[in-house]
């Protein structure tokens, strides 16, 4: 008997817990005597501080603690840089609470812990901060002239700036039959989960133990910089996982509450819970994609790219937190994209303003580079009139030419390489699906309103390092369980773990519990972002598996005193002729053995990453009396090398378009000149709701499996997201054609496009 | 985002609700629907010391129907009502239609017109209904009861002519002719988001073809919903045509004053309520009978 479990779209394992409410969120974790801990966040943009009065506060009814950085004696650790540690940054970095100075809206003043979160807010009421304010930075060109410093000793608010090239991009340029120059914008937005962030922290000085629950993403790298900060060994820092409604790359990030509900614990001598609520989850939490670029591009009259040159500046907010330089670094690295540009350079510039600090979100990066250049495509086929399918096709670099070496567009990274695949046969496969061919622009639709269909191409990469952890363990009850360091954050990795598992022990996949993520649960762990836990944790799953069965075959064996290599595994027992002992008789005997049959296995692809491709077609309606656009239609292709589960791969795509449909009409964080967040409730930062969503196609390719991987996979997370605004806008665009108006910024909103229209006399 | 310390009282009348409120003193408010209230006190822009829950005054919810076709709309009528009963849209269409636009069925199921009318956010659907309707707004106080057009009942942003401890009772919407043309059209960001900007509005003809009554009010356009007295003028003793509609909408920037927001722009605003009066025009002339 095979069972098989790959490929098969088997319903999540976790639906049924999740979906009847039993869930295990953070918020229900209920511990005694737990207090709650509640934040006076800055209400100014910039300021001084000049005195923070807690007496009333503190003497409040209920009110447990209260406290500021002026309670707490010992230097204040700093937020540490966890990935594109750019030299420079560490001017930069975020202490848990105010020290002095305040330098965004909703940064951490001071600290109440009371009976209840009531109370608590009373309190925080009752805390009287003296601010001297200082001018505001609210803008990149404010954040670069540089007459008001943010971090006085870094002495600019440059948080760092470099080039990165590959070829002769000058050459390119001055040989060009054609050049372009545009300025992109892409709107500050980010993750905004359902479920906003939250913590307990249980901490005991003396057993010493740290316990943190709510952990997730990247626990292991979390636990060693929380250890240190508070002087305890690692082994004494234990990060506990819950479920978790969405994280999106801003979950699971140490953030100040990560210090901050620690402490707090410490001082009460009791567990604390924070849970933030949603005007503090739009101040708080990592913002993400605010950058501008200056895109020049030049190609031959028949539309050869010879080059581009771009000049990224990103919007890093006050504080550079743990992911780095990433999003304008990840910008600058993807403009080149899918394509053959043998001559790139880039300047990169990261600006310190007074806002949230910016980090990962979904896509970092892509989302933004795919926009600015796939609307430049558009552009450039516009103007040497040639269709805008044919001129990706003459660009995308074939499969001849890959293995393609990008070069090293970040400072620090190994130099990248695109992996096998086959970028045109995607486009093609887009463009049959969505009727490309036979699209009339023009056709008149009598409902007044005009239509576009816009196309993007994308690669995304995947799965970088570090290794993943797994171990498999059968139990005498017949129970099987894996654990691995892996984190889920809503997005199925119980199911797929446990689908690899049932399919190489030839299992029945209901016997399998997947534990994941706890610091408590493996010994180490990478942890959850850049599509990677299919990729790393599946194969480290497989490999665990197979070490599984041939310990079981030992097992049996030792049992029937014959020789392993005369036994057979099959239908999740090992056989001997007719004779069989099954895992759980073998799990059995191994306990009478003083042993448990169980398996460790830690994947390591050596950093190989593979990259996702494929492309995005969005049609639309605009209204060009009132500026509403509807998107009618999306289709898109992502090659992926193998579906794990289809209709998990099925629901990260749609999922991914929904959220980019999002970030291109929707999502905004707003700020006026002060430095004050206009959009701080989901009444004002509008997220896409189920009326808005278009009929999605998305079909998942597997055409062309990883080589760096035993199983194949690509990552699957994040293709859905990166090109929509690149999509819709060429489609907006093209709708718009008779106008000549330049859609160049996001979000697209009525009012824009409107502003556009009656600017070109419509 | 938790609510300050306040009392709650739940009362069974209106003569118990306005008694009651009278003593809490000016920081307690009627509870509704709670859907506006609640969440301002959650960011707590609201602070009301006592909350006087009109849920169980039953003589606030009823529905009537005069023989005459007018229509008495009790405050605590639930959004959901008005926008799915059958005899509410007989007696007045453009309610019904206005109604399916404000927020989302949950919300809907809460939030009464009383409250919508009370709270007053000038992008409102209901306000501007009762506006172009001449509906009358029944108040009741400590000091008696008394009547109010709609016309005179908004003040400004969240602003009206409740005093201190006023109780709106219910709604009195007057006969609406059967071949009357109407029509309700809105902009907003996403379906159930407050409008942009929307239009309501309704015309009655004469024999001889041209229109004799008709008003129009714009939603999100000022400080409160407004009347259209321009476009009203330029319809008046004319035949309905979309060359009309076209001459009516040019003349509807002079009686709105919009503003800014991180939404939309004033700019914005004002076209657009031009472009959504020949709309709804046209529409509501589509419609006739
Ligand atoms: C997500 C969301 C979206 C929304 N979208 C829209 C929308 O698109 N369009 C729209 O119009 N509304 C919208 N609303 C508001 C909703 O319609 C509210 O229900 C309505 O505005 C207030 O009605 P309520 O019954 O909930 O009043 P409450 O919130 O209970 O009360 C509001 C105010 O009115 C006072 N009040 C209530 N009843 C009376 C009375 N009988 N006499 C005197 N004072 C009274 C209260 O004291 C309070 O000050 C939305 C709300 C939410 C939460």
């Amino acid at each position: 008997m095979t069972r098989t479990y790959i490929g098969k779209p088997v319903t999540r394992l976790e639906d049924r817990r999740l979906l009847t409410g039993a869930g295990n969120y953070i918020d229900d974790v209920k511990l005694p005597g737990i207090s709650t801990m509640a934040i006076l966040r800055s209400p100014y943009a910039h300021a001084r501080i000049q005195s923070i009065d807690l007496e009333s506060a503190r003497a409040m009814e209920g009110v447990i603690d209260a406290f500021c950085a002026a309670d707490l004696d010992a230097q204040l650790p700093v937020i540490p840089l966890r990935l594109a540690p750019f030299d420079g940054f560490e001017r930069f970095l975020q202490r848990p609470i105010a020290v002095d100075k305040v330098r965004y809206v909703g940064e951490p003043v001071a600290v109440v812990i009371a009976e209840d979160r009531y109370v608590a807010e009373d309190a925080l009421e009752l805390i009287e901060v003296e601010f001297d304010q200082l001018p505001t930075i609210s803008t990149i060109e404010q954040a670069a002239a540089g007459n008001t410093l943010i971090h006085e000793a870094a002495g600019e608010n440059m948080g760092t700036r470099y080039t990165v090239a590959r070829g002769n991009a000058r050459a390119a340029f001055d040989d060009a039959a054609y050049t372009r120059r545009e300025r992109f914008v892409t709107n500050r937005h980010g993750a905004v989960p359902m479920e906003t962030r939250g913590l307990i922290a249980e901490f005991d000085p003396e057993a010493p133990l740290l316990r943190l629950h709510g952990a997730t993403k990247v626990n292991f790298f979390n636990r060693r910089h929380l250890a240190a900060a508070f002087d305890l060994p690692e082994t004494s820092v234990e990060l506990i996982e819950t479920d978790v409604g969405g994280g999106f790359g801003a979950r699971g990030e140490l953030y100040p509450e990560d210090y901050l509900v620690p402490i707090a614990s410490r001082r009460t001598g009791g567990p604390v819970k924070w849970i933030e609520d949603r005007r503090e989850n739009l101040t708080a939490t990592n913002h993400s994609r605010d950058i501008v670029c200056e895109l020049e591009i030049a190609a031959t009259a028949e539309g050869e790219i010879l080059g581009m040159r771009a000049t990224v500046q990103g919007d890093m907010g006050a504080y550079i937190r743990t992911n780095g330089g990433v999003v304008p670094s990840k910008a600058a690295q993807f403009l080149p994209g899918p394509y053959r540009v043998p001559s790139f350079s880039c300047d990169v510039q990261f600006l310190v303003t007074n806002k949230t600090p910016v980090g990962t979100f979904r896509g970092p990066g892509r989302f933004e580079a795919n926009f600015c250049r796939e609307r430049m495509l558009d552009m450039m086929a516009d103007d040497l009139g040639i269709d805008p399918a044919e001129l990706r096709q003459r660009n995308l670099l074939t499969p001849r030419d890959l293995p393609y070496r990008i070069g090293e567009l970040v400072p620090g990274d190994p130099d990248a390489t695109l992996d096998r695949g086959n970028y045109p046969a995607a486009l093609e496969h887009l463009l049959n699906e969505c009727g490309y061919a036979d699209w009339d622009p023009g056709a008149e639709t009598g409902d007044g309103r005009v239509r576009g269909m816009g196309i993007a191409c994308f690669i995304e990469s995947s799965a970088a390092g570090p290794p993943e952890s797994a171990r498999i363990t059968v139990f005498s009850n017949g129970g099987v369980e894996i654990r691995t360091g892996a984190s889920s954050v809503g997005q199925g990795t119980e199911t797929g773990l446990a689908q690899i598992c049932a399919e190489f022990l030839d299992i029945d996949m209901n016997r399998i519990d997947v534990l994941h993520g706890s610091t408590t649960l493996v010994g180490i762990g990478g942890g959850t972002f850049h599509s990677r836990n299919t990729v790393m944790a599946g194969n480290a799953t497989r490999t665990a598996a197979e070490a599984l069965k041939d310990r079981a075959t030992e097992l049996a064996a030792l049992r029937w005193n014959c020789d392993a290599r005369d036994l057979a595994y099959d239908d999740g027992a090992v056989h001997q002729d007719s004779d069989r002992l099954t895992l759980q008789e073998l799990a059995a005997f191994a306990e009478t053995r003083g042993e448990m049959l169980s398996a460790d296995a830690l994947f390591d692809n050596e950093k190989k990453m593979s990259y996702s491709y494929g492309a995005h077609a969005a049609q639309i309606a605009i209204d060009i009396a009132t500026g509403v656009v509807e998107v009618e239609r999306y289709w898109l292709t992502e090659e992926i090398g193998r579906a794990l589960n289809p209709a998990m791969v099925q629901g990260q795509a749609i999922g991914g378009v929904i959220q980019g449909l999002g970030g291109t009409f929707l999502d905004h964080f707003v700020y006026d000149e002060d430095g004050q967040l206009l959009t701080g409730s989901l009444a004002d930062y509008l997220l896409p709701t189920t009326s808005e969503l278009p009929d999605i196609t998305a079909i998942a390719l597997e055409n062309s499996p990883s080589e760096f991987n035993p199983m194949g996979f690509k990552g699957a997370g994040e293709g859905g997201i990166v090109a929509v605004a690149g999509a819709v806008g060429n489609a907006v665009a093209q709708a718009l054609k008779p106008y000549s108006v330049s859609i160049n910024e996001l979000p697209l909103t009525p009012d824009r496009l409107r502003k556009l229209l009656r600017g070109a006399g419509a | 985002m938790k609510p300050s310390r306040f009392n709650y009282y739940a009362v069974d009348s209106i003569d118990a609700a306005i008694s009651l409120i009278a003593q809490q003193g000016e920081d307690a408010r009627f509870l509704a629907g709670g859907q506006s209230l609640v969440p301002m006190m959650n960011f707590r822009v609201a602070a009301p010391t006592a909350l006087i829950d009109l849920n169980g005054v039953p003589e606030l919810s009823n529905v009537r129907i005069d023989n005459d076709g007018a229509l008495h709309i009790g405050a605590m009528a639930r959004t959901r009502q008005l926008e799915t009963d059958p005899e509410i849209a007989e007696a007045n269409p453009l309610i019904a239609v206005a109604a399916a636009y404000v927020a989302h069925t949950q919300i809907r199921n809460r939030g009464t017109i009383g409250g919508s009318l009370a709270h007053a956010d000038p992008a409102a659907e209901l306000p501007g209904i009762a506006l172009v309707c001449d509906a009358e707004i029944h108040l009741r106080g400590l000091s008696g009861a008394r009547v109010i057009e709609a016309a005179k009942f908004f003040d400004g942003v969240f602003t009206t002519a409740l005093a201190d401890g006023e109780l709106i009772e219910k709604l009195y919407f007057p006969p609406w002719p059967e071949q009357r043309c109407w029509a309700f059209q809105e902009i907003s960001r996403r379906e159930g988001d407050f409008a942009l900007v929307g239009i309501a509005a309704w015309f009655d003809m004469d024999a001889s073809g041209a229109i004799s009554d008709c008003r129009l009010a714009a939603i999100g356009a000022g400080d409160t919903p407004l009347l259209l007295d321009s476009p009203a003028q330029t319809l008046t003793g004319s035949v309905p045509s979309d060359a009309l509609f076209e001459k009516a909408a040019e003349t509807v920037a002079g009686d709105i004053a919009p503003f800014d927001d991180i939404h939309a722009s004033a700019d914005y605003r004002r076209e657009v309520a031009a472009v959504l009066v020949a709309r709804t025009l046209k529409t509501a002339w589509e419609r006739r009978r």
